[in-house]
């Protein structure tokens, strides 16, 4: 074997995920605590306001992390659920699964600051056009999967059947991304751009990008914690996770 | 300060979003902790359980 695939059964083996996620997961939350500060420092009080929406555009900066975080969860929850499907890797499995609630959560916050945005923009909580209706699809499709998983006893054949849910509902992903071209919207169309500048200035730019940084580590965070507490109801059996169980050293 | 939280009259707004985003992650942060005391104080009384039946049932 070489090296990569070495380290990758290593990191994938259930007793050293657990060690090395317990011992990323404190420094990944405060890094991400550390760059919030710093990014809602910049977009809540350095950041000019904007010449239209005066102070109300200042939700950008939850609004629009989160909504990158609601489709770069399902992608990656979604690539998971193919790995688990096609090679039966235990960990790709938890992973997939514990990715739900954290999506579901972000995707709600998207949701709801969208709502307390385009009442005093638009004048309405809610209207039924793509962007923000393909959004309430991605909602339904994370507590399709937290659901399904959960009405199955066996965990393994759950993890199975909730992320093949997955992998279906990931055509949704582009139809979210790309909604705001393909229909004529109420929601404005992308203003940060990989490719080409971005229609934003840098003074507010900078505290977005920072803040997508933070939810991004947030995320990875949250899923350490969750998928060990997977992981020791999983291997319950096993002599690593006794050892957890009662405190006699981290499992490794 | 009355005029940062004012947020040029839509504080309201403002803040709602920033609470709705603190307290979804603060739920986020403490639901996984909670659940770790279950999943270990089960593992522990079933470790215990198990125990008793193996003294109680000597193999021999």
């Amino acid at each position: 074997m070489n090296k990569l695939t070495l380290w990758f059964h290593k990191f994938g083996s259930p007793p050293v995920f657990h060690r090395i996620g317990g011992l990323l997961a404190p420094w990944l939350f405060a890094a991400a605590l550390v760059l919030m500060a710093v990014g809602l420092y910049g977009g809540l009080v350095l950041a000019p306001a904007d010449y239209q929406q005066s102070d109300a555009y200042r939700i950008i900066f939850i609004h629009v992390p989160c909504a990158w975080m609601s489709l770069f969860i399902y992608f990656f929850m979604a690539a998971n659920a193919f790995i688990a499907l096609v090679w039966r890797i235990k960990i790709s499995e938890i992973l997939a699964m514990t990715s739900a609630p954290i999506g579901a959560a972000f995707t709600a916050i998207t949701l709801a600051t969208g709502a307390l945005w385009g009442k005093p923009m638009w004048g309405t909580w809610w209207t039924w056009d793509a962007r923000l209706t393909a959004e309430l699809v991605l909602l339904f499709l994370y507590l399709g999967v937290i659901g399904l998983y959960h009405a199955i006893e066996d965990r393994r054949q759950a993890a199975r059947a909730a992320g093949f849910l997955a992998l279906v509902g990931v055509v949704n992903v582009p139809i979210v991304h790309f909604s705001v071209k393909w229909w004529n919207t109420l929601h404005q169309g992308s203003t940060v751009r990989l490719l080409g500048p971005s229609a934003i200035d840098s003074s507010m730019l900078w505290p977005l990008l920072v803040m997508a940084l933070a939810t991004k580590l947030w995320f990875f965070a949250s899923l350490f914690v969750r998928a060990r507490n997977d992981l020791v109801e999983l291997e319950a059996g096993k002599d690593w996770a006794r050892k957890v169980a009662l405190g006699e050293g981290d499992g490794a | 300060m009355s005029d940062f939280l004012a947020m040029g009259g839509y504080g309201v707004y403002v803040w709602a979003s920033y609470a709705v985003f603190f307290v979804l992650l603060a739920i986020d942060f403490i639901a996984p902790r909670l659940r770790r005391r279950r999943v270990l104080a089960e593992l522990r009384g079933r470790l215990r359980r198990q125990q008793r039946k193996t003294q109680e049932n000597p193999s021999p």
